[in-house]
């Protein structure tokens, strides 16, 4: 039996059909999860895509967190089933409370949409297991709103509690504040929640998962939480 | 008015003092940007009126990590 992703679907959403895609590639099956619905579909994992959801009015993520379809994700989320928030996603998991801190505008204030190096601070979550810690991927950013802030005693919270999942970083690793696309407090570029199941990240690991494309690293966060739902179910 | 908290970064803010000091106004400190907000609203008096843009600010308008925001109650003047 193949492992379900749930890929959600809000008005403005635009990177359901890759994540979708990626999934495919990845071996999953992909179901659409439409924002008006509380049913998951049997979603055994559960994307929120990039996008710009009900047109990122007031604050993006601001009003997809009251989606009813958001009462299931985190129901999901409780009951320790694993969630994704891409770029507008991780933006939305924010909103919602269900991630610490906020997505601001780039410091440059200019849309960035480019290859970015990651580094994987930790490989204890469901998304990163497979992924060697201190190992750079090629992921694209694409975003104006990706600037990641919380303050002084959250970042401390998430960085003792290894919480930060990925950092902007050199292809060989190395942190530099040109390798930080948005101005990123601590080039953070994806965190956990304290249950270690929901990933947000503002890079898009879905258009990183074909060597056609320029890489196919964002395929591992695919496989590597398929095969831990595979492994538990066995 | 909603505006972010005065420990977050504001790049709007650093262009728009750069803007006014390149036209002529060397006067201008710290700028920020913000946003306005202007509700209708019908209660049965101000102070419950108060509190529910009070919850509104605090469950929508405003994120709290980021942003500060303060409102007054202005009476509407019939047409």
């Amino acid at each position: 039996m193949s492992v379900r992703f749930g890929i959600a679907v809000f008005p403005g959403t635009w990177s359901d059909r890759d994540c979708s895609h990626a999934a495919g590639l990845a071996g999953a099956e992909a179901v659409p999860l439409w924002h008006a619905d509380r049913d998951l579909k049997g979603a055994d994992v559960v994307v929120l895509p990039g996008g710009f959801a009900y047109g990122d009015y007031l604050r993006c993520g601001a009003i997809a967190r009251f989606a009813p379809l958001m009462d299931a994700v985190r129901a999901h989320a409780l009951a320790g089933g694993p969630v994704l928030g891409i770029c507008n996603g991780f933006q939305i998991l924010c909103e919602a409370g269900m991630l610490p801190g906020a997505l601001l505008r780039n410091s440059s204030l200019q849309f960035r949409c480019q290859p970015t190096w990651l580094r994987v601070e930790t490989q204890a979550t469901p998304f990163l297991r497979e992924c060697r810690q201190g190992a750079t991927l090629r992921v694209p950013v694409s975003h104006g709103e990706g600037r990641f802030y919380a303050d002084r005693e959250t970042l401390a919270q998430l960085n003792s509690e290894d919480r930060v999942a990925l950092r902007y970083s050199e292809a060989d690793g190395r942190l530099s504040s040109d390798a930080n696309p948005n101005g990123s407090l601590q080039n953070i570029a994806g965190i956990l929640n304290p249950e270690r199941n929901v990933l947000g990240m503002m890079p898009h690991p879905e258009r990183a998962c074909e060597e056609l494309l320029g890489s196919a690293d964002g395929l591992q966060l695919f496989t590597s939480a398929i095969h831990q739902l595979a492994s538990q179910a066995a | 008015m909603v505006s972010l908290k005065p420990v977050v970064n504001d790049p709007q803010g650093l262009v728009v003092t750069d803007a006014l000091h390149s036209l002529g106004y060397p006067e201008v400190g710290a700028t920020r940007v913000g946003k306005f907000i202007s509700l209708d609203v019908t209660g049965e008096d101000a102070e419950t009126a108060r509190a529910r843009v009070d919850e509104m600010c605090r469950r929508l308008l405003c994120n709290g990590v980021i942003e500060d925001y303060r409102f007054e109650l202005r009476e509407a003047v019939a047409p």
